[in-house]
């Protein structure tokens, strides 16, 4: 009886129910995130904080980062936006600011500034790299390599060309499932300086290059989409060596004791960050703010460094970035900014990536079958 | 063969028979063996022999078949500590039963225990090569399921098979993942969401789906067939659509993203069971009976509780454990349809699998796949118990 009255209510009121279950939301907020140890550094850090300041809002987390950029594009279609707030990669929000699916936001306006004044477009600097995208942290996409491989006589990777060095370092690689980041290393491992890699790269016999020099591993790689399937092959001794993201590494060395060894040199930097979307109503727009503003001060960009070894975005968190808050550590060692790591970084070209993504996604799906 | 056989079945060749089938699995064990060790050929020739080797020794001297066998499972065991340690032996225990069960089954003639006496060898090797393949299958089928629930007992927080777990060390196992599903809030929020909406699908998928079926079986109703293709379609159109299509429908009217518009669509997809399986009940419905109860003056509504429903009651049960269990383990509708708000297990398992491996998605699953044992073997007996009532078997 209950559900049919439901039912007719439903019916009769067709043309404004979305209407109807829009209006409580301000309460509630939906924040989209990566899922893991990421999201949970979020929680503690930014979400948990302010259930304490505003008791009344219920934070509902959505595990759906990694479709965020096709999600937003059906909830547009749908005209059905039921996403408050969205964490995504800096190339992912320079899409969704292109496709008009985030909102352009004046940093300065809705961000704290820094605890000394400093404007919050002049803290966060570079890595503003788009209207629409809030900064959160910056994290690398780098090696390791596991420490109990008997094959290798004792030796141990140095470089990121052990990952191509087959008769030192034999075994099976893991590497992800994009061009992204492989092509770079296969072209540094074939002898080409940094600073030309995009202009190499850009050419038709460049990819050609970077190919071919895949071509001599592609037998011993096991290619993860997920970066919680590269943590697993190597925890599992499947792989040998291979990438992942930083934080990532972190949790199965540090956390999880796993016989894992850090390989930072020629890692790759990405910045990670936030996403309004477009045409939120008002009520449920005016609490994305408020909880943006609290969570992307200073000291909460700077309290997250403690759950996750991800440098935090404003350059006034960096001196305030303290010890592991279980095991009590140092995190700074274990940044992706920490001088010892980051002196071979390599700086990733996001706009080259813009322009020559779809074309050199094609060509790899197509090599990889092949 | 000869046309008057002998009730005993006569010793089949040893060097004609019994060795090369007996080498061809140790062979194959040799295989499996030696490309563990990146050693696949040579694996695969000294299985050969020592396949042969031991049907040799076995037949012609180990008449006692109990003794022999054990001969081959200590002999193999302790191959087996040599090559890998204790996980070794075990390996090797195994691998020796079933290659001492081989000789003994070839060699007494044994195989041809189970067919008729006028087989022709083609016949023999079909009926055994069949009894294989079923079991090979049921093997497939079984196995994976079966690795995941030692697995989800692992002390470690990954997919792996520790040192200490395959040496059955205390500290290799654990109940830490069982821990975190009954204690994490994420965990504990997709259960309730799962138990809130499993039953509730449920509910509306067998009042709808019983009334369907009653309908349509009853013969004056007009295009019975095109309806209840309709009706079933959900069944058969590929979930990937459905779930489309119910996302834009859905979104355009606010149940997008609601508790109501997650259960309908499960409601949705649960229908066709019930009607298919209280269709088959009432195929065996005597319609006498309700023009009996009609007839002493009982109404429609009447008659169906009191006369209908407790004999088609099996059927409806049946199907609504089929609607829960579709509701339960779904995942594709609930992710175009429900919003984080209405994860459920299904869904929280798959977002855990591809951004953090944890085995705590094993322990769910462990935890699953009793339930659906437990359901269906409730389905299976409400089945045979309903066969009986009307005595269709004789069980």
């Amino acid at each position: 009886m209950k559900i049919r009255t439901i039912l007719l209510t439903t019916g009769a009121v067709l043309a404004a129910a979305p209407m109807a279950v829009a209006q409580d939301m301000a309460d509630s907020m939906t924040i989209v995130s990566w899922g893991g140890a990421y999201q949970e550094s979020q929680v503690k850090a930014y979400a948990e904080p302010y259930k304490k300041l505003h008791p009344e809002v219920e934070i509902v987390w959505d595990e759906s980062s990694p479709e965020a950029v096709a999600k937003l594009r059906a909830q547009a279609e749908a005209g059905n936006i039921t996403w408050d707030l969205v964490d995504v990669t800096a190339a992912d929000a320079m899409r969704l600011c292109d496709e008009g699916l985030a909102m352009e936001v004046d940093h300065d306006e809705i961000l704290a500034p820094a605890p000394d004044g400093t404007p919050a477009s002049e803290d966060f600097g570079d890595m503003i790299v788009s209207d629409c995208f809030i900064p959160q942290i910056a994290y690398s996409i780098t090696n390791a390599y596991r420490t109990d491989v008997e094959e290798w006589n004792g030796k141990e990777p140095q470089d990121i060309c052990a990952l191509f060095d087959t008769e030192t370092f034999p075994g099976t690689r893991t590497l992800e499932k994009r061009p992204i980041n492989n092509m770079e290393w296969a072209l540094i491992c074939d002898g080409v300086p940094y600073e030309n890699v995009y202009d190499v790269l850009a050419t038709e016999e460049g990819q050609d290059r970077a190919f071919a020099k895949l071509d001599t591993i592609k037998d011993q790689t096991i290619w993860w989409s997920s970066a919680a399937e590269s943590i697993q092959y190597l925890a599992d001794g499947e792989a040998v060596i291979g990438s992942s993201y930083n934080g990532r590494f972190f949790s199965a060395i540090v956390e999880q004791d796993q016989p894992l060894e850090m390989l930072w040199d020629t890692q790759v930097y990405d910045i990670d960050g936030w996403v309004i979307p477009d045409d939120l109503p008002e009520e449920r727009l005016a609490r994305v703010k408020d909880f943006l503003y609290f969570a992307t001060d200073t000291q909460r960009l700077a309290d997250q460094a403690k759950y996750i070894s991800y440098g935090p975005a404003r350059a006034s968190s960096a001196p305030l970035v303290s010890t592991h808050a279980e095991l009590g550590i140092e995190m700074a060692p274990h940044m992706p900014t920490n001088p010892a790591n980051s002196k071979n970084a390599f700086v990733q070209n996001y706009t080259w990536w813009a322009d020559y993504r779809d074309d050199l996604n094609a060509k790899f799906q197509a090599w990889l079958a092949q | 063969m000869s046309s008057i056989d002998l009730p005993s079945t006569p010793k089949p060749s040893l060097t004609g028979f019994v060795l090369p089938i007996v080498a061809v699995a140790g062979a194959f064990f040799g295989l499996v063996t030696g490309s563990a060790k990146d050693s696949t050929l040579l694996g695969l020739v000294i299985g050969a022999v020592v396949g042969a080797a031991l049907a040799y020794a076995l037949v012609g001297y180990m008449p006692n078949r109990r003794l022999g066998r054990w001969v081959a499972i200590g002999l193999f065991a302790a191959i087996g500590i040599l090559v890998g340690g204790f996980p070794g032996a075990v390996a090797g225990a195994a691998i020796g039963a079933v290659m001492g069960w081989i000789t003994y089954w070839l060699s007494t003639g044994a195989y041809r225990h189970n067919v008729p006496i006028y087989y022709t060898a083609p016949q023999v090797l079909w009926h055994n090569s069949y009894l294989f393949i079923c079991g090979l299958v049921f093997f497939f089928l079984i196995a994976p399921i079966l690795t995941i629930m030692p697995l989800s007992f692992n002390a470690e927080n990954f997919f792996t098979f520790t040192p200490e777990m395959l040496a059955l060390d205390p500290a290799g196992y654990s109940l830490k993942h069982y821990r975190d599903f009954f204690t994490n809030p994420n965990w504990q929020q997709a259960m309730r969401n799962s138990v809130q909406i499993a039953p509730a699908a449920t509910f509306i998928s067998v009042s709808l789906g019983t009334l369907a079926a009653i309908g349509l079986s009853s013969e004056h109703v007009p295009f019975r067939r095109p309806i209840m293709a309709i009706l079933i379609s959900p069944m058969i159109v590929p979930l990937i659509i459905s779930a489309a299509g119910m996302y834009f429908f859905y979104s355009r009217v606010g149940l997008q993203g609601t508790y109501l518009g997650v259960v309908l669509a499960h409601a949705a997809l649960g229908i066709p069971f019930v009607i298919i399986t209280v269709t088959a009940t009432l195929v065996g419905f005597d319609n006498s009976l309700t023009r009996a109860s009609a007839n002493m003056g009982a109404g429609p509504v009447r008659t169906f509780f009191k006369v209908q429903m407790p004999l088609i009651l099996p059927g409806v049960i049946s199907g609504g454990l089929f609607a829960f269990i579709t509701s339960f383990d779904e995942i594709v509708v609930v992710l175009f349809v429900g919003s984080a708000g209405q994860k459920t297990l299904p869904w929280q398992m798959f977002t855990g699998l591809r951004e953090q491996i944890s085995p705590t998605i094993l322990a769910v699953a462990s935890i699953l796949v009793v339930i659906s044992i437990a359901l269906l073997s409730t389905v299976e007996l409400l089945r045979r118990r309903s066969e009986r009532l009307r005595g269709m078997s004789p069980g």
